[in-house]
C-alpha cells in the first residue's frame, strides 16, 4: 500500500498543489462572504448543498475526486486520446446550435437534467490537448507556413463556433493559444501584427474617422520618404507600404464598423463604448436614448460599483463579511464575474497584493514546469494552461478595475460556477499528470 | 528540440509581469491614491438616519412647563409594498380623492424612491390619527411614524416663546452648515434667542442599506451610532397665569402690557395685542396658520411689547419732574398757575384741568397731570442756565432717558426689539434747519412725553423700575435659569449687572415723584386702579392718533396708557400698558394694569375684578379702518395672483356688478379723472408694512 502511494506522488509538483487548494479556498471563502447570511450555522450550511459556497465546495470536492482519476491514469492516454477529444468538443460545441437551452443573452448552453454544460467553457481542454498534439508530432515543422496555419486554425475553429453562440467573451479566449504557438515557434510578426490591429481599432473607436485616416496617410508618406533609397532599389517595397496604408484604412473604414454592427453582439458593442467613456455611435438615436434612461441599470453600473467597492477597500480592507458594497449586491454578478470585490473590498490593496502574488506565483510556476519537460507534448499542454489563465485572470481583474470591458469570462479557481471549476481543475490535474512523467517522450 | 525557441519563454514571463504591474498600479489607484471610493462606497451602502433630540423645555416661576414637547404623528408610505391596500377607504378618512392619492405616491417614490417609507401626510390631528391606528391593518404600506413637536400647554404666550420652523438657505449658511436641510431651529421668541441652548445635540444612527435603499441593519453594530442629547431647560420669571390674564385681556385689541419684577428685572408677564395661540404655529395647520397671520393687516405675529413704538404721553412726566428735580431748576414746592393753558411760549398749550391750583405744587401737579407745569418744566430744563445754550441743555436731558434707559435697545432676551426714539440735537437741527429752542421742543410737546419721542411699552416699564427702585434697574430678562448648560453664567451675566444709572439722584426727590404717583391712584386721574390694602403708584397717559390712510387724514380714538408700580414700599411689580384708541388712559389700561397687580400681589382676584376682567376680555377695540385695510390688501393681492395666474376667480368677490346706467358725456371724463388721482394718492401712501404705519402714527396729547 505504502509502495503503491509512493508511487502516485512520485513526481507530483507539491508547489502547484498547494497554490491550487490555496486557490480554490480562496474562491470559496469569497463566494461564501457573498452570500452567506447572517445567523445560518456555517457547517451545516456547508454540507447542506443550497447555498452557492456549499455548491461550490461540492464542485471542489468532485474536482478532486477527478483530479484523483486523471493523476491515476497514465500519461499516453491523453497523448493517444487528444485528437478524439478535440473532435468531441467540436461535436459538442455544433450539437449546442440545436440544443441549446433559452437562457438570455446566450445561445451556448446545454441543460442535462439538471446541469447545465457549456460547451465552449470546456472546449479549452480539447483545443489545448490536441495543439499539444499537432505541434508534438515529428512531422511538424512549425517553422513552415502552413503548419502555423494549422496551428491556428486548430485554435480559432471553436472560436468562431463560439462567436455563433453569441458567447464573445469565450471565444475571445481562444486567442490565449497564440502566446502558446510564439513559444513553439510561431514568427513574433503574427504578434506584432495582431498588437498593431489592436491599437488600430482602438484608434479608429477613440479618434474621428477622418483625422486617422490623414493620420494614417501621413505615416505612410513618411514610411515612402524614409525608405525613397530603397524603393528605388526595389519597386516592391512602395507596394507593400501603400497596400498596408490600404489595409489599414479599409479596417478603420470598413472593418471596424462591420465588425461593431454586424459581428458583435450589441451588448458588447455597448461595453466596449462604456469602457472609453464615448457614446456608441453605431447604434440608433432612439434605442440610444433608451439605454441612457436605464444607465444606472446597465454595464457603466456594474463597472462604477466594482470600482467603489475595491477602492472602498482602503489599504488594508474592510475584512471578512464587513464590505458593505458586496454584502448587499450593490455589484451585480459579484459571485461569478465580479467575485474579485469581494477580495478587493474585503482585504484591501493588501490582500489584492497577496492574491495577485499568489496567482502571479501560480502562472510563473507553471511556466517553470513547462520548460522543464522533455516532451513537447507537455511543454505545450502547459503552456496551454498558463496561456489561458493568465488570459482570464488578465480580462477579469482588468474589467473589475476598469481597465478593459466587460467581458463575461470568470476568474480561475475563483467565480461561483461548477463548469469553470470543473474545467480548470481538469486542466490543473492533467498538467500534474503530464510533469510527473516530465523525463518521458510523449508523443 | 526541448531547448527550441527558451527565451520565448521568458519573452512571455515578461509579458505576465508586466500586465500584473499594470493591474497592480490601478489597485494602487484606486485603493490608495483615490480617496473618493471610500467616501462613495458609505454613500452608497451607509444611510445616516438623523436622531432629532427634544428641544429643552421652558418653565414660568412656578416650575409650570409652558413650552413642552408632545408627539404627533405623520402617516407613511413605502411605494413599494403598496398591495391590495384598501385605497379608497383611506382617501375617505384623509380626505383626499385618487388622484391626490397617485400625486402623493409618485412624490414619495421621486423622493426616497420605492423601497424607502417617505411622508404621505405629515402632523395626523389626534382624531385622524386615533382613526388611522385602528384601521392600519387595511392599509398596506402605509405606517405611523411618531413625530416630536412642540406644545404651549397654556396656550399661552405666543410672542415671548415665539416658534421653530424650518432651517432656510441663509440659516444653514450662518451655522457653518451645522444645520441641514430638515432641521427645525427657533424663528422668534424665546425659541430664537435661546436657540442654541434650547436645540440639544442631534444624533446620528448609522444604518445599512441594501442596493434597493432598503435599510437592512445598523452599520457596524453602531459603534459609531451617537445618541441624541435633549436640549436644556430654561426656567423664566414669566408667571404664565398672569401671562394668560394679560393675554386675555388684550384680545381684540392692539397694543401690549408688560409686567416686571423691579428687583429682579425679571418679565412677570408681556401681553401684545392681538394675539394669537402659539399652537396654532406648531400643530397640523402650522403652514395654513402662519400664512393666515401673516396676511393679517393688524399683524397678530407682531410683538407689540417689544416692538411697538408710542409716545409715552402724560407717562413721562414724571420723568420730567425727576430730571428737574435733579438738576436744581424746581424744587418739589414749585408751583405753576395753570389755568387751563400754557402761555410760556408763542403757541398757547391747552390743560385739562382748568381749575385753579391744581399745579401748585410738584406732587399735585402729578397727580393732576397739568400739562402747563410739565411744559415749563421742560422749558427750564432746555434753558438750564447751569449750560447757558439750549443745545447743552437738550443733550444733558437725553443723557438723563438715555439712563433710564430710554431710546436704544434695552436688551431683553428676544430677538428684534426696537430702540423707540429720544431725540437729540440732530434730530432738530435736521428738522428746523438749526433754528430752534427750547419753545420749538415744548410747543411740538416733548414736556409732555410726545414730538419727536417715541418709547416701546417695555422701556416704559423699564422706567417704571427705575423708580420704583429709586435710581436702578436690571436689564429686563426672561431667564432665571439654565439648567445644565456650561455656558448659562455667560448667556445670563448682562441680566445680573445691576445698572446704577439715576442713583445720584437725591432719595427725596424720588420721594416726592413717588408720592405724586401715588396721588394719582389715590385721588388724581388713575383712581379706577386702586386696590384696598395696597398703595398703587402710576401715571396714566391719553394719546390723540391719527393716521393717513388712503388719502385722508383718519381721526383715531387716542390710545390708552397706564403705567405703574407697587406696593409704594419695596415694589414687587412694575407695569406699562398701551391699548391703542382706547381712549382715556383711566378707561382700559389703568384696569387691566390694576387686574395684573391684584392678581400678582393678592395671587386672587376679588369677585368684582374678575367680573371686570371679563367685561375687558369681551370688549373689542380694533379700530374699524383695519377692515377697510384687510379688503385692500386683500384685493391688491388677488389682483396680483389674477394677472400672474389670469385666473379671475381670484378677484370675482372684488368686482363690483357693472353699472347700467348711462352717464351724460362729460361726467365721465370728471370721474375719470378723480380716481386716477386717488389711485396716485393712494400708492404714494400704500402701506408696505401696514402695521408700522399704525404703529408710528404720530398722535396729539390732550391729556393725561
Amino acid at each position: 500500500m505504502a509502495r503503491r502511494n509512493q508511487e502516485i506522488s512520485k513526481g507530483i509538483d507539491t508547489t502547484l498543489i498547494l497554490l491550487y487548494l490555496a486557490l480554490v479556498t480562496i474562491g470559496i471563502i469569497s463566494i461564501f462572504s457573498v452570500t452567506y447570511q447572517e445567523g445560518t450555522p456555517v457547517v451545516k450550511s456547508f454540507l447542506e448543498y443550497k447555498t452557492d459556497y456549499s455548491k461550490q465546495f461540492y464542485f471542489f470536492i468532485l474536482s478532486l475526486f477527478v483530479g484523483l482519476f486523471i493523476t491515476l491514469t497514465d500519461s499516453k492516454f491523453f497523448t493517444a486520446t487528444a485528437n478524439i477529444w478535440y473532435v468531441v468538443g467540436i461535436l459538442m460545441l455544433l450539437l449546442v446550435f440545436p440544443f441549446h437551452t433559452q437562457i438570455k443573452g446566450t445561445e451556448s448552453i446545454i441543460r442535462f437534467g439538471s446541469i447545465q454544460v457549456q460547451p465552449a467553457e470546456i472546449c479549452k481542454i480539447p483545443v489545448a490537448l490536441a495543439l499539444a498534439k499537432y505541434l508534438s508530432r515529428i512531422e511538424t515543422d512549425f517553422s513552415k507556413v502552413k503548419s502555423q496555419l494549422i496551428g491556428i486554425a486548430i485554435c480559432l475553429f471553436p472560436a468562431v463556433l463560439t462567436i455563433m453562440q453569441k458567447e464573445t467573451g469565450l471565444a475571445l479566449v481562444f486567442f490565449a493559444f497564440f502566446l502558446v504557438m510564439f513559444r513553439e515557434g510561431l514568427p513574433p510578426s503574427y504578434l506584432i501584427i495582431g498588437f498593431s490591429l489592436a491599437v488600430l481599432i482602438v484608434a479608429t473607436l477613440v479618434v474621428d474617422k477622418d483625422v486617422l485616416a490623414i493620420v494614417l496617410t501621413v505615416i505612410a508618406s513618411i514610411g515612402i520618404y524614409l525608405s525613397r533609397r530603397q524603393i528605388k532599389k526595389n519597386k516592391g517595397l512602395l507596394f507593400s507600404i501603400l497596400l498596408v496604408w490600404a489595409v489599414c484604412v479599409g479596417i478603420q473604414r470598413f472593418a471596424v464598423p462591420f465588425l461593431f454592427q454586424k459581428v458583435l453582439q450589441p451588448h458588447h458593442v455597448e461595453r466596449v463604448f462604456s469602457l472609453i467613456g464615448k457614446e456608441n455611435p453605431y447604434v440608433d438615436p432612439a434605442v440610444a436614448e433608451a439605454n441612457a434612461a436605464k444607465k444606472h441599470q446597465g454595464i457603466d453600473y456594474n463597472v462604477r460599483q466594482s470600482k467603489i467597492a475595491i477602492g472602498s477597500g482602503g489599504f488594508s480592507g474592510k475584512g471578512l463579511l464587513k464590505g458593505t458594497q458586496t454584502r448587499f449586491d450593490f455589484v451585480p454578478e459579484q459571485r461569478t464575474d465580479f467575485i474579485f470585490c469581494t477580495i478587493g473590498e474585503g482585504f484591501g490593496f493588501l490582500g489584492s497584493v497577496v492574491f495577485l502574488g499568489l496567482y502571479f506565483f501560480f502562472l510563473l510556476r507553471i511556466v517553470f514546469v513547462a520548460e522543464r519537460q522533455r516532451s513537447t507534448f507537455s511543454r505545450v499542454f502547459a503552456y496551454s494552461l498558463a496561456s489561458v489563465l493568465f488570459f482570464h485572470i488578465a480580462i477579469n481583474i482588468c474589467m473589475t478595475i476598469g481597465l478593459a470591458p466587460v467581458i463575461g469570462i470568470t476568474l480561475p479557481y475563483i467565480s461561483y460556477g461548477g463548469t469553470s471549476l470543473l474545467t480548470f481543475s481538469v486542466m490543473f490535474f492533467i498538467l500534474i499528470r503530464l510533469d510527473a512523467d516530465r523525463q518521458m517522450i510523449l508523443r | 528540440m526541448a531547448l527550441f525557441n527558451q527565451s520565448r519563454g521568458r519573452i512571455i514571463q515578461l509579458i505576465f509581469v508586466g500586465i500584473f504591474l499594470i493591474m497592480l498600479i490601478q489597485l494602487f489607484n484606486l485603493q490608495i491614491l483615490s480617496g473618493k471610493y471610500r467616501q462613495l462606497a458609505m454613500d452608497n451602502a451607509v444611510f445616516a438616519k438623523v436622531r432629532y433630540p427634544d428641544r429643552g423645555i421652558i418653565f414660568d416661576r412656578n416650575g409650570k412647563a409652558i413650552l413642552d414637547n408632545t408627539i404627533l404623528y405623520d402617516l407613511v408610505v413605502t411605494p413599494s409594498e403598496l398591495k391590495n391596500a384598501d385605497t379608497f377607504g383611506l382617501c375617505r378618512l384623509l380626505a383626499i380623492d385618487t388622484a391626490q392619492f397617485r400625486k402623493r405616491v409618485n412624490d414619495a417614490i421621486i423622493k426616497n424612491g420605492r423601497y424607502r417609507p417617505s411622508v404621505f401626510q405629515s402632523l395626523l390631528t389626534p382624531e385622524l390619527h386615533a382613526r388611522l391606528e385602528e384601521n392600519i391593518w387595511k392599509y398596506n404600506g402605509f405606517a405611523l411614524v411618531e413625530r416630536p413637536v412642540r406644545k404651549y400647554p397654556y396656550n399661552a404666550g405666543a410672542h415671548v416663546m415665539g416658534y421653530i420652523g424650518e432651517v432656510d438657505q441663509n440659516i444653514i449658511k450662518k451655522s457653518n452648515n451645522y444645520y441641514r436641510m430638515g432641521d427645525f431651529v427657533g424663528r422668534s421668541g424665546l425659541e430664537a434667542s435661546y436657540e442654541t441652548v434650547l436645540m440639544g445635540q442631534r444624533g446620528v444612527e448609522y444604518m445599512i442599506k441594501d442596493n434597493h435603499n432598503r435599510l437592512v441593519g445598523s452599520y457596524e453594530n453602531g459603534l459609531r451610532d451617537t445618541l441624541p442629547i435633549a436640549g436644556n431647560n430654561l426656567h423664566t420669571y414669566l408667571d404664565i397665569e398672569l401671562q394668560q390674564m394679560a393675554e386675555a385681556m388684550m384680545a381684540n385689541k392692539v397694543g401690549a402690557v408688560v409686567a416686571i419684577d423691579p428687583r429682579t428685572g425679571g418679565i412677570l408677564a408681556m401681553a401684545s395685542g392681538p394675539n394669537y395661540d402659539p399652537n396654532e404655529l406648531s400643530g397640523p395647520n402650522k403652514n395654513k396658520n402662519y400664512s393666515r397671520l401673516a396676511l393679517d393687516v393688524s399683524s397678530p405675529m407682531f410683538n407689540r411689547a417689544i416692538k411697538g413704538q408710542y409716545p409715552p404721553g402724560s407717562t413721562f412726566k414724571p420723568l420730567g419732574a425727576l430730571v428737574a428735580l435733579d438738576e436744581g431748576l424746581i424744587t418739589p414746592s414749585y408751583g405753576y398757575a395753570c389755568g387751563g393753558t400754557y402761555y410760556g411760549c408763542t403757541r398757547p398749550l391747552n390743560c385739562t384741568e382748568k381749575w385753579g391750583g391744581h399745579a401748585n405744587n410738584l406732587r399735585d401737579a402729578i397727580a393732576w397731570s397739568c400739562n402747563s407745569y410739565f411744559s415749563e418744566v421742560l422749558k427750564k430744563t432746555i434753558d438750564n442756565p447751569k449750560y447757558r445754550n439750549p443745545r447743552k441743555g437738550l443733550m444733558v436731558w437725553k443723557d438723563y432717558m438715555t439712563a433710564m434707559g430710554l431710546g436704544y435697545r434695552l436688551g431683553v432676551d428676544l430677538p428684534s426689539e426696537d430702540a423707540g426714539n429720544i431725540p437729540d440735537t440732530a434730530d432738530y437741527d435736521k428738522s428746523y434747519n438749526g433754528l430752534w429752542n427750547s419753545c420749538t421742543m415744548v410747543g411740538g410737546g416733548l414736556g409732555i412725553g410726545q414730538d419727536k419721542m417715541l418709547t416701546t411699552p417695555l422701556q416704559l416699564a423699564n422706567a417704571m423700575c427705575v423708580i420704583a427702585n429709586k435710581g436702578y434697574y436690571y436689564t429686563p430678562h426672561f431667564v432665571k435659569k439654565i439648567d445644565n448648560y456650561p455656558g448659562a453664567d455667560s448667556i445670563l451675566a448682562p441680566y445680573k449687572v445691576k445698572h446704577e444709572a439715576l442713583t445720584h439722584i437725591s432719595d427725596q426727590a424720588f420721594e416726592i415723584v413717588i408720592s405724586g404717583m401715588q396721588d394719582v391712584v389715590d385721588k388724581g386721574t388713575g383712581r379706577v386702579a386702586q386696590i384696598p390694602g395696597i398703595q398703587i403708584c402710576a401715571k396714566t397717559g391719553t394719546a390723540q392718533n391719527r393716521i393717513i390712510f388712503e388719502g385722508k387724514r383718519l381721526d383715531l380714538k387716542d390710545n390708552s396708557m397706564f403705567v405703574c408700580f407697587a406696593p409704594r414700599d419695596n415694589p414687587k411689580i412694575a407695569i406699562a400698558v398701551v391699548v391703542q384708541n382706547g381712549g382715556y388712559g383711566s378707561t382700559w389700561a389703568a384696569p387691566i394694569a390694576s387686574i395684573i397687580m391684584e392678581k400678582y400681589l393678592n395671587d386672587t382676584l376679588r369677585p368684582e375684578k374678575a367680573r371686570r376682567m371679563e367685561e375687558i376680555s369681551q370688549t373689542n377695540l380694533m379700530p374699524s379702518y383695519l377692515k377697510r385695510m384687510q379688503y385692500r390688501e386683500d384685493s391688491i393681492r388677488a389682483f396680483k395672483w389674477f394677472e400672474m395666474t389670469k385666473d379671475s376667480a381670484y378677484i370675482e368677490k372684488y368686482l363690483k356688478p357693472v353699472r347700467q346706467t348711462v352717464r351724460p358725456a362729460a361726467v365721465p371724463t370728471q370721474q375719470a379723472a378723480v380716481p386716477a388721482k386717488e389711485n396716485k394718492s393712494n400708492h404714494s401712501n400704500q402701506p408696505k408694512k401696514a402695521e408700522l404705519v399704525v404703529d408710528r402714527i404720530r398722535t396729539k396729547e390732550f391729556n393725561g
